[in-house]
């Protein structure tokens, strides 16, 4: 199953560097978004900096719907399922594979855009959220990935695709964007928060990471056999 | 009516026997061609004397409420679509993991997950709208932030989202198969998406007005309408979920027999002897 793993994470991520749709495409928009809402929301009057966590996240949903469709774009192209389905891998390490690649792409372009919400909003960051913040990323960013590459295997070669996932996706990982959202605001301080207020809420998104990671691993040979 | 789901998922497995020579007008429809048996007759009768009592009882009988009058009544309408929404989308996923374990796979469980979710979206949108109305007067607004509202209106658009996944056209397995991962997904969503919300709105203020609702001490003849309505709503729903799905089976075995039927059709055309071959081809599709 490790090997599976490997090889699908590494087959995506080898596409995904010579692609380069990641960089050049998905993080560049999400970055786009970060400006339209300071458009949107008053940069002066302090609403930006407060609502900060959540136009992250918000940001990072919508690549996430982009990602997926791209992550099962080069799935359904030539027949490319069926072969994987032939290749003898293991229908949870293909799951496994497809996630891991999924989060490092998340990953990295939460990177950029954390940049990006530094340089732009100018939001008080402080050294003791820095654990805080890099637990939630993480355990967030697991949960993103785990959902996207099911949902993603679900809507895959379906004509509707582009309409559909979003619908499908966005309320399931509600809990992430409300979870994720209050443990940044807990690390940033905004508000007034404490640090420690932010740790339940990482829980919270590891355990929804953990459930639909045991899911995927359940589900995704039969939503691969699929024609 | 699990064995009547039992023989459909049958018959769409092998029809050749089934169908018969001709594979105009086969037997299995035949025999179901209508949605109703004797038991949901019963079910259905029961539910038609319940509803003009709940009526009566939540309408005239039944007091106004000490603190909020006559919108109280919206309870009676409000509390049995809440508990319907829930119940229909734990019937949805039950119906969605017996279609995935292989040793309970039948179109039959498909097919109540389909119609229950169906009745399940219907009732959490009814619920919806008669919380709003009732929340205007109570709470002075249509809608707030509240920990069970909130996962109500998520419960409600995930399974807009299910539904889309049913409607798509795709043979009668992989619908099954496709929707019943999507059911398992949004409902193990549900507790995760509960918790978030509690969490989330109990940092923001204390006990919520929601709360209230309730709890409030029930006068006997209150809490009697309020249990006939769980009761008549419970029966409306089997009744709904009976029909619908064996509707759904019917749905499935008009696409095998229309396209048997055209194809025998076209062999009467074109003078060859209406043969077995109409099933069997039926099948390859």
């Amino acid at each position: 199953m490790l090997r599976s793993l490997r090889l699908v994470a590494a087959k995506d991520l080898r596409i995904e560097y010579r692609s380069r749709v990641a960089t050049n495409q998905v993080l560049p928009f999400a970055l786009l978004v970060l400006v339209l809402f300071a458009f949107a929301l008053d940069p002066d009057s302090g609403t930006l900096q407060r609502a900060t966590p959540g136009l992250f996240w918000l940001a990072v949903l919508f690549a996430l719907v982009f990602t997926v469709q791209r992550s099962f774009a080069l799935e359904t192209a030539d027949g490319a399922r069926d072969l994987l389905r032939l290749s003898a891998l293991e229908p949870a390490g293909i799951f496994l594979g497809k996630a891991a690649a999924l989060m490092a792409e998340l990953l990295l372009l939460e990177l950029g855009l954390g940049v990006g919400i530094v340089l732009l909003y100018d939001v008080p960051t402080r050294a003791g959220g820095l654990a805080l913040v890099v637990a939630t990323v993480l355990a967030a960013t697991c949960g993103l990935a785990t959902v996207g590459t099911l949902y993603g295997g679900l809507a895959a070669g379906l004509r509707v695709r582009d309409t559909l996932l979003p619908l499908l996706l966005l309320p399931v990982v509600a809990p992430v964007l409300i979870g994720a959202n209050r443990a940044f605001e807990a690390a940033l301080g905004i508000g007034g928060r404490a640090t420690s207020e932010g740790w339940p809420w990482v829980g919270l998104l590891t355990v929804f990471a953990l459930v639909y990671t045991a899911l995927g691993l359940v589900v995704f040979g039969p939503l691969l056999e699929e024609s | 009516m699990t064995t009547g789901g039992a023989t459909a998922a049958d018959t769409e497995a092998a029809p050749p026997t089934a169908s018969g020579a001709t594979g105009v007008a086969p037997s299995p429809v035949g025999r179901h061609s209508a949605t109703g048996t004797k038991a949901t007759r019963v079910i259905g009768v029961l539910a038609l004397i319940g509803v003009p009592l709940l009526l009566l009882l939540g309408l005239v009988t039944s007091p106004e409420d000490v603190e909020m009058g006559d919108s109280v009544r919206i309870m009676y309408v409000h509390v049995p679509s809440a508990w319907l929404a829930y119940l229909a989308f734990a019937v949805t996923a039950l119906g969605s993991v017996c279609y995935l374990w292989p040793r309970t796979r039948s179109l039959a469980w498909d097919r109540f997950a389909g119609a229950s979710a169906e009745i399940g979206v219907l009732f959490t949108g009814l619920a919806l709208a008669t919380g709003m109305l009732w929340g205007r007067p109570t709470w002075g607004v249509y809608w707030t932030w509240d920990a069970r509202l909130t996962t109500t209106a998520l419960l409600f658009l995930l399974f807009l989202g299910y539904l889309a996944i049913r409607r798509l056209p795709a043979a009668p397995e992989v619908r099954a198969k496709r929707a019943a991962i999507a059911g398992l997904i949004a409902f193990v969503d549900v507790p995760i998406v509960h918790l978030s919300v509690e969490w989330w709105r109990s940092l923001h203020q204390g006990a919520t007005v929601a709360r209230r609702d309730l709890n409030a001490e029930l006068d006997g003849t209150m809490l009697f309408t309020l249990f006939l309505g769980l009761i008549v709503f419970t029966l409306i729903y089997v009744w709904l979920l009976l029909h619908r799905s064996r509707q759904l089976w019917l749905e499935d075995q008009q696409l095998d027999t229309s396209l048997d039927a055209a194809i025998a059709e076209r062999r009467r055309e074109s003078g060859l002897p209406p043969a077995a071959a109409p099933s069997t081809t039926g099948a390859a599709t």
